[in-house]
């Protein structure tokens, strides 16, 4: 695909190029391209299987085998170890939230290293997240679905990552909670993070984002932004099968 | 003479010391065996090796430098620690993404070259190493008489017992420990060096073992295969306590070591293999062990 940020526009936070990527012998993605540019709320759309989640795994280089081109703000990752792309400034919360079971809610919010100015402390995510402030001895698992996914978007606001990559982050959850991740990311949004968003949730994407990708058979197909969302919202209807 | 259920006193509380001195050793192996599963995925059979070097190294140290049995006993695992690092960087490291059977056929071919090597030099027969002057003797506790020595190792091992489970338990480090053991793919996503942490842990494992080593060298003699008579009981340990248990090895490892001085007066021949008629009875009940978490 073409560049998709506008001439003159600032050059994007994070630019994917011809991501190609494996898990196992089985070739998932077949050269995805697409910006995130700096302070958007991003989305990528598919149906199940699209190769959403395996884009996120791709970039965090959590992925058995990759290849292609990922920048964030100019610098290539694409060889580099996950641990050094999160170093990058990258705050990762993956599918199911990965909340680990033999921690505390307290363990989990402190267990990724600040790797950069700016983070939150934890007393402020506890302001974002207050039902997590009476759960801080408990077991991170014990926590209500909601919960956990409030904890795992509160722990990588700690770090100092820019970039915030979200799987799902609406996966089984119920409506009011729903609402209130939406406003968390708004809330994160204006206080500049950039967030790249895998979701199902159409509905709840289009209230949030500021463009949304298209995934289909491990390609990026098409990139709508949410301005343009009516005017081809049949389109989309058929991509997302809805 | 005293007697409980028609056992002496000074018999029963003579085998319930043997039986805790044993399970002290016990308990500390069991545990960097434990610390060394949990993260690494490795059944580390050259730790009884290790345990070996750290006998071996004390006894190096005052047969070549002079230095004695509190210099061995700080410097040992140390030694000992660095060298198991090595082994993890240079050969374990190796192995990651395989099955973990190659781990546990390297380090089980690493001891017998190790072991090997030694009985060589040394030969079977053993090599005294004498009780620190500091702690010889013994005292009259009223039941019982209890040589100092004995105490001494009995206490200082329930010390590092119980440091190493606050240490994994209640700090940050051990906070990452867990997390890199619960899911080392997210934890190094977060930015963590798991790679580095594994190394260090595969070292402080072996230091453990070294420690138990220096420990055990004024009770059992320096003996090239003073490990590898110890670590299939020691494996036995770590299954009833539930494989990567750190709290299921040290209550398991104590436990263990008294059940088989217990046995040993009630019927002396059942010593040798009551700890494994607990672990088919415990596998039966509880397959993943006691202390373990079934997933």
């Amino acid at each position: 695909m073409a560049e998709t940020h506008p001439a003159g526009a600032a050059p994007p936070l994070l630019k994917v190029r011809n991501l190609e990527g494996w898990y196992g012998p089985s070739h998932v993605l077949h050269g995805v391209d697409f910006d995130v540019p700096a302070g958007e709320v991003v989305t990528l759309l598919g149906r199940n299987g699209a190769g959403k989640t395996t884009i996120l795994r791709a970039i965090m280089g959590v992925l058995g085998r990759r290849a292609g081109s990922v920048r964030m703000n100019g610098m290539e990752l694409i060889d580099l170890p996950s641990r050094l792309i999160a170093r990058r400034g990258i705050g990762y919360c993956p599918e199911e939230r990965g909340i680990f079971a033999s921690l505390s809610v307290r363990e989990n919010l402190e267990l990724p290293p600040v790797i950069g100015p700016g983070g939150r402390s934890t007393g402020q995510v506890l302001d974002l997240f207050p039902n997590l402030r009476a759960r801080l001895n408990s077991g991170g698992t014990r926590l209500s679905g909601g919960e956990q996914q409030m904890l795992a978007i509160g722990r990588i606001l700690r770090t100092g990552a820019r970039l915030l990559l979200l799987d799902e982050p609406t996966e089984g959850l119920a409506p009011v909670i729903v609402q209130e991740i939406g406003r968390v990311i708004a809330q994160l949004k204006r206080d500049g993070f950039t967030v790249l968003l895998v979701e199902q949730n159409f509905r709840f994407a289009e209230t949030i984002a500021d463009r949304h990708y298209i995934v289909e058979q491990g390609r990026v197909i098409d990139m709508v932004p949410n301005a343009a969302l009516e005017a081809k919202r049949e389109q989309l209807h058929g991509y997302l099968a809805i | 003479m005293h007697s409980i259920f028609g056992i002496p006193t000074p018999a029963l509380f003579g085998q319930l010391l043997l039986g805790l001195i044993n399970g002290a050793f016990y308990a500390m192996l069991s545990l960097g065996l434990a610390v060394i599963f949990g993260l690494l995925n490795v059944v580390n059979f050259s730790h009884g090796a290790f345990y070996m070097l750290g006998a071996f190294t004390g006894w190096l140290l005052l047969a070549g430098l002079g230095l004695g049995y509190w210099w061995a006993l700080l410097l040992s695992p140390l030694i000992v620690g660095v060298l198991g690092m090595a082994v993890e960087r240079l050969l374990l490291a190796r192995l990651k993404g395989l099955d973990p059977l190659y781990g546990l056929l390297l380090t089980f071919g690493l001891a017998l070259i190790i072991q090997g090597v030694f009985r060589n030099i040394f030969g079977v027969s053993g090599l005294p190493y004498g009780v620190p002057s500091q702690l010889a003797g013994a005292r009259n506790l009223g039941f019982m008489i209890l040589p100092n020595y004995r105490g001494w190792v009995i206490g200082l091992s329930l010390l590092v017992c119980l440091a190493t489970w606050l240490g994994i338990e209640k700090t940050r480090l051990g906070a990452t420990l867990r997390a890199a053991t619960e899911n080392a793919t997210l934890t190094e996503a977060f930015g963590i060096n798991v790679p580095r942490l594994v190394t260090l842990t595969y070292g402080f494992g072996t230091a453990l073992a070294a420690l138990a080593g220096v420990l055990a060298a004024p009770i059992y003699s320096v003996n090239p295969n003073m490990g590898a008579d110890l670590i299939i009981t020691v494996f036995v340990v770590v299954v009833i306590g539930g494989m990567g248990s750190i709290l299921g090895s040290i209550v398991t490892g104590f436990g263990l070591g008294l059940a088989e001085g217990l046995t040993r007066l009630v019927y002396p021949a059942g010593s040798a293999t009551v700890v494994f008629v607990i672990m088919i009875v415990v596998l039966l009940v509880k397959p993943a062990g006691l202390f373990g978490r079934s997933t």
